[in-house]
């Protein structure tokens, strides 16, 4: 598989580690009564069939943390941003 | 031995021999010969031994798929199994041996498998296993034994080298055939990167083999026009020995290239293989056909083969595969055969068309219509056949055409299903989208014009396709026949394993109906040829028995790779010293000098006790505590890893990371920080040092330095983005040694600048940007792991050789010595400081003794999941000491802690010993343990039981604090 970096170009998936699911959303409060958002944020991953947002890292790379966004059936990639751009356009659109 | 080499044609040349031997016998053959053309221009026609039954064989192909003319080739650490007559280029040298026979091949004691083949019906691993346990062992087993394997692998070095290269091309063609030579050349012509790889020495397909007519001259002549014209081409690469073994995610391709399997021994700076992985922006599989066998008894006897192997053996290589031949089809393309060999001057008794009826040119060799060869006669070469109307005719040689297999397996490697075409009786590729086309014979176009048009479509970029040369077109038809049930000898489908089609009806009747279940059971298609010949037979078989369709059934997956790939090619350059990379830290030098016992932890070569004579380790570390916890000792530390983080939220984000507060710390000062996870559990730790208001250093334990490094990219980029810091590694930056003991300031007194050492000015846990030796630049922090009044100094890393020097010397008056990781961990120890032991990825910060560090002021990675009721639960594992009751006793790392009295159970079970130490200062065992609830039982006296070493000593739980337990000498 090929991931089309925003800042390194087109590199071979070996220089890149997955952490899955990229819709996670880290709570922004400590109150326990955030706990089940807590809880979901920490295990609840997405792992469907088909089109996929996912945070990787260019670890062999730029070092940036991105998000592609891929069909997880034929691994067909349909974009790539940078993590921090990802956030800014909410709900996120790889 | 008679010649079976033509007199003349073929692609070799006569006028150099080459010499070879094949199982100690000497034979000689040409440039342009396989091994398996010039054994059978020699007239060696028995090859091998089947795995099963040892049946004698000889080549049933000329290409990539043959199951039996299996070789080890080459002798001694260059020695490679299993290697295909077919696909071995000859070679002035070559050694080659058969493979499954005792004592030699012409005369082989395992053929007795044949007498008890009842033994070996379908299934027969699973139904022998169920007889008495003293039958299989003795009886069976020891045959099956003897019996099983191929060849056998050298048990020296592979001397080669081996190379990893990546490619990039705009059209890559698989396959130099008439279609993938049309799609080349388009491609080509229009100014393309194009890649043409094929498997074979020689570039031209089909081409070679067969007598075509293209644009009014011989298909060889016009293969080598388009050939030379591509090679001319600067965007065209040719890549001939090449293998295309996969097709991978975003149009990427793995290739295995043979650069010097056809020579005796590659250059010294020459890899013996290439192992590519080629990213195509389009890619066509221009693969051809596959021959397929017709099952009928003594369908592998010695001179029965493919119509068009036989016929590739004359006309490309001029060897004729007997004196007298019968051809036997269910399609046209047999017909060639005769015409061929008729025209190379071989006899040709008959033709054997199972059709009533056919429109093709059988070239005046009588034809037998509507007939079928029940059984061959012969042993170890075809003696005569019998057709199914009882009809002997004689011959030495049998070609069998059963039809076409497209070579879809490219085509499926992602998942795509393979659909059955009743035209052409076979298998054709599934939907491969836009950038990998399927053509010519591979997409199940018979013809050579058909052929020749697919290529030019497919090699077209852009545009129009180009008009294609004329052609002469050899007509296709074909009517089914996979198995003649006349026969009365064994019917092979797969040749390798040895499954017959009786097989596969018994595999249905025994419930094994569907194609991966009956693959399984009967082991048809699962040898190294992966059911090239075999499988659409058995589906065809298995199919009628089942009363399903060929599409009901189906094929079963398709998966890289499509020929067996050298293990020398995977791993590339990385073996032995290149496997993985070494770490050396900035003092390894000064360490060496010292005779240091350096040991590899992850890629770092750590100097762990420096021995004097006659020590071991045991005693060397021993020594090494007990001077550095009198005098002085140096200890080299740059293995932590260390962080530079700077901004003017670099305080911010450090209290993020931490469980506890950093921008809060002095100037001047260090703390120690403990890392969690964000599920609450203890991730790491280190002491983090303050410069200047806006710039920080963290270090971080040795293992978990990168990954740390990774999760604060994360933190940053993901969670804290609005945070202003800006953070590197600089763990190879900085050298950076431990100096402990009494005499620690004294030491370092002699080497640092102008800066009188005392409480004052480097009180505890200072941390100080210094210079040493008249303006080395320098970090002085005064921290301790060992218990002691310590230091570590921190130099950049090329002075860290001569620094560490200067140390030593100026400790020589006090009796310094060198001190390595394992007298480390015992001080540690000693000390009850947590390490990798205990900081396992179970443990919370309370578990560790370390609750108190958690803030309750701020946010933090882990701070709401460590709050959960499992973590905080009292009675959860926590770190305390352990030791032996008696003090002689010995205790293990990794024994189970239980109560006095109890047996071991997993419900009796308290918990464990983490990390172990002989202590000098103590003369005995110590140990941390995970005892649950162990804080409010030191005192107890409790089973200390390690199952794995049989071995059981009592213990007492004790404070994790061992020695000084007031920390009287940190501050001395
Ligand atoms: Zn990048």
């Amino acid at each position: 598989m090929l991931i089309p970096c925003p800042h390194c170009g087109t590199r071979p998936v070996e220089e890149f580690t997955f952490l899955g699911d990229a819709s996670v959303k880290r709570p922004a409060s400590n109150d326990p009564s955030s706990m089940e958002q807590w809880y979901d944020y920490v295990y609840l991953r997405n792992n469907p069939k088909g089109r996929f947002d996912e945070f990787v890292h260019h670890s062999g790379g730029c070092r940036a943390w991105l998000v592609i966004s891929r069909d997880t059936e034929t691994h067909e990639v349909f974009g790539c941003v940078t993590v921090r751009d990802y956030g800014k356009t909410k709900g996120g659109k790889a | 031995m008679t010649s079976y080499r033509l007199s003349s044609g073929g692609l070799i040349d006569r006028t150099a021999s080459l010499n070879f031997k094949f199982d100690g016998k000497s034979f000689t053959g040409h440039p342009g010969d396989t091994l398996a053309s010039a054994l059978i221009a020699n007239g060696v026609h028995l090859m091998g031994r089947s795995f099963k039954y040892h049946r004698p064989r000889g080549v049933i192909t000329a290409g990539a798929a043959e199951p039996n003319a299996l070789v080890e080739l080459r002798e001694g650490g260059r020695k490679e199994a299993n290697t295909r007559a077919t696909m071995i280029e000859l070679y002035e040298g070559l050694t080659a041996q058969s493979q499954n026979r005792w004592p030699s091949l012409d005369f082989d004691i395992g053929a007795i498998n044949s007498l008890a083949s009842s033994m070996f019906v379908a299934g027969f691993y699973y139904k022998t296993f169920m007889w008495p346990k003293s039958f299989w062992e003795k009886i069976y087993e020891p045959i099956i034994r003897k019996a099983a394997g191929l060849g056998t692998a050298s048990k020296e070095a592979d001397p080669d080298k081996y190379e990893k290269a990546y490619a990039h091309c705009d059209l890559l063609v698989i396959g130099s055939g008439p279609t993938g030579l049309m799609a080349a050349l388009t491609a080509g012509r229009s100014g393309a990167r194009v890649i043409l790889a094929d498997e074979s020495a020689r570039l031209g397909g089909s081409l070679l083999n067969e007598r075509e007519e293209i644009d009014g001259d011989s298909g060889i002549a016009w293969a080598d026009g388009v050939i030379a014209e591509l090679g001319s081409m600067p965007n065209v690469t040719l890549m001939p020995r090449t293998t295309v073994f996969g097709w991978y995610d975003g149009n990427i391709f793995g290739a295995a290239e043979r650069v010097n399997d056809h020579v005796i021994a590659p250059s010294p700076y020459e890899p013996r293989q290439r192992y590519w992985r080629i990213i195509a922006k389009k890619a066509v599989l221009a693969a051809g056909a596959e021959e397929r066998p017709v099952a009928f008894g003594g369908n592998d006897i010695p001179g029965v083969m493919l119509a068009s192997a036989m016929r590739t053996y004359a006309n490309r290589y001029a060897a004729a595969a007997g004196k007298s031949v019968v051809v036997f089809t269910n399609n046209d393309s047999g017909y060639r055969t005769a015409r061929d060999m008729k025209a190379h001057g071989v006899h040709v008794e008959a033709i054997v068309d199972s059709r009533s009826e056919s429109k093709a040119d059988a070239g005046g060799v009588p034809v037998l219509r509507g007939r079928r060869i029940a059984d061959v006669g012969g042993k170890k070469l075809a003696a005569g056949i019998e057709l199914d109307d009882h009809t002997h005719i004689g011959c030495d040689a049998v070609a069998m055409s059963g039809g076409w297999s497209p070579i879809v397996n490219l085509a499926c490697h992602r998942g795509g299903r393979p659909a059955w075409n009743d035209q052409i009786l076979g298998f054709v590729p599934p939907d491969t989208g836009k950038d990998f086309i399927v053509a010519g014979a591979a997409a199940g176009r018979m013809l050579l014009s058909e052929c020749l048009a697919d290529g030019a479509r497919a090699g077209t970029l852009k545009g129009k396709a180009p008009a294609t040369p004329k052609c002469r077109d050899e007509a296709f038809a074909i009517a089914p026949l996979w198995w003649v049930k006349e026969s009365h000898g064994k019917a092979f489908i797969d040749y390798q394993n040895d499954s017959t089609a009786k097989d596969l009806p018994l595999a249905a009747r025994e419930g094994y109906r569907d194609i991966e279940l009956a693959k399984r059971y009967t082991t048809t298609g699962m040898a190294t040829d992966q059911g090239k010949l075999g499988n659409v037979n058995a589906i065809a078989i298995l199919a009628e028995a089942t009363g399903k369709s060929m599409e009901q059934v189906g094929t079963t997956t398709f998966r890289p790779y499509y020929t067996p790939v050298s293990f020398g090619a995977f791993a590339g350059p990385f073996h032995g010293h290149h496997f993985q990379p070494v770490r050396k830290t900035p003092l390894h030098d000064w360490a060496d000098e010292l005779g240091a016992v350096f040991v590899e932890t992850g890629l770092w070569m750590r100097s762990s006790w420096f021995p004097l004579e006659g020590e071991d380790w045991l005693a060397a570390a021993s020594r090494e505590v007990v001077a550095t916890r009198e005098r002085v000792g140096i200890c080299d530390v740059s293995t932590l890893g260390k962080i530079d983080v700077q901004g003017k939220d670099a305080g911010a984000f450090l209290d993020k990371l931490y469980c506890n507060t950093f921008s809060t710390l002095a100037v001047g000062r260090a703390r120690y920080g403990l890392m969690l996870r964000e599920d609450g559990i203890v991730y790491d730790d280190g002491t983090t040092s303050r410069l200047a208001d806006d710039h920080y250093v963290m270090t971080t334990t040795t293992a978990n330095a990168a990954k740390v490094m990774a999760q604060m990219e994360f933190a940053h980029q993901a969670l804290f983005p609005e945070l202003d810091v800006t953070y590197v590694t600089v763990t190879e930056q900085w050298a950076q040694m431990a100096v402990a003991g009494p005499k620690a300031r004294a030491t370092l007194q002699k080497i640092v600048d102008g800066l009188e050492m005392n409480d004052q000015s480097v009180p505890y846990m200072a941390a100080l940007e210094v210079t040493v030796l008249n303006g080395v630049p320098a970090r002085l922090f005064r921290l301790s792991f060992s218990g002691e009044h310590a230091y570590e100094l921190a130099v950049p890393a090329d002075y860290g050789n001569m620094v560490a020097r200067a140390v030593m010397q100026a400790g020589d008056e006090f009796g310094i010595v060198p001190y390595g990781v394992e007298a480390l961990s015992i001080m540690r120890i000693e000390k009850g400081h947590v390490a990798g032991g205990e900081l396992n990825g179970t443990t919370t910060a309370a578990d560790l003794g370390l609750g108190k560090m958690m803030s309750s002021k701020k946010d933090y990675i882990g701070r709401m999941m460590a709050q959960r009721p499992g973590l905080t639960d009292p009675n959860r594992q926590c770190v305390v000491g352990i030791r032996p009751v008696d003090p002689q006793d010995r205790i293990r790392s990794g024994s189970h802690i239980l109560k006095d009295g109890d047996r071991p159970s997993m419900a009796a079970d308290q918990g464990y010993v983490c990390s172990v130490a002989w202590s000098p200062m103590l003369n005995m065992w110590i140990g941390l343990a995970l005892i649950a609830n162990g804080r409010a039982r030191h005192g107890e006296v409790v089973q200390v039981w390690d199952g794995l070493r049989g071995h059981k000593v009592m213990g007492e739980i004790c404070d994790p604090v061992h020695f000084d337990k007031e920390n009287k000498r940190l501050h001395a």
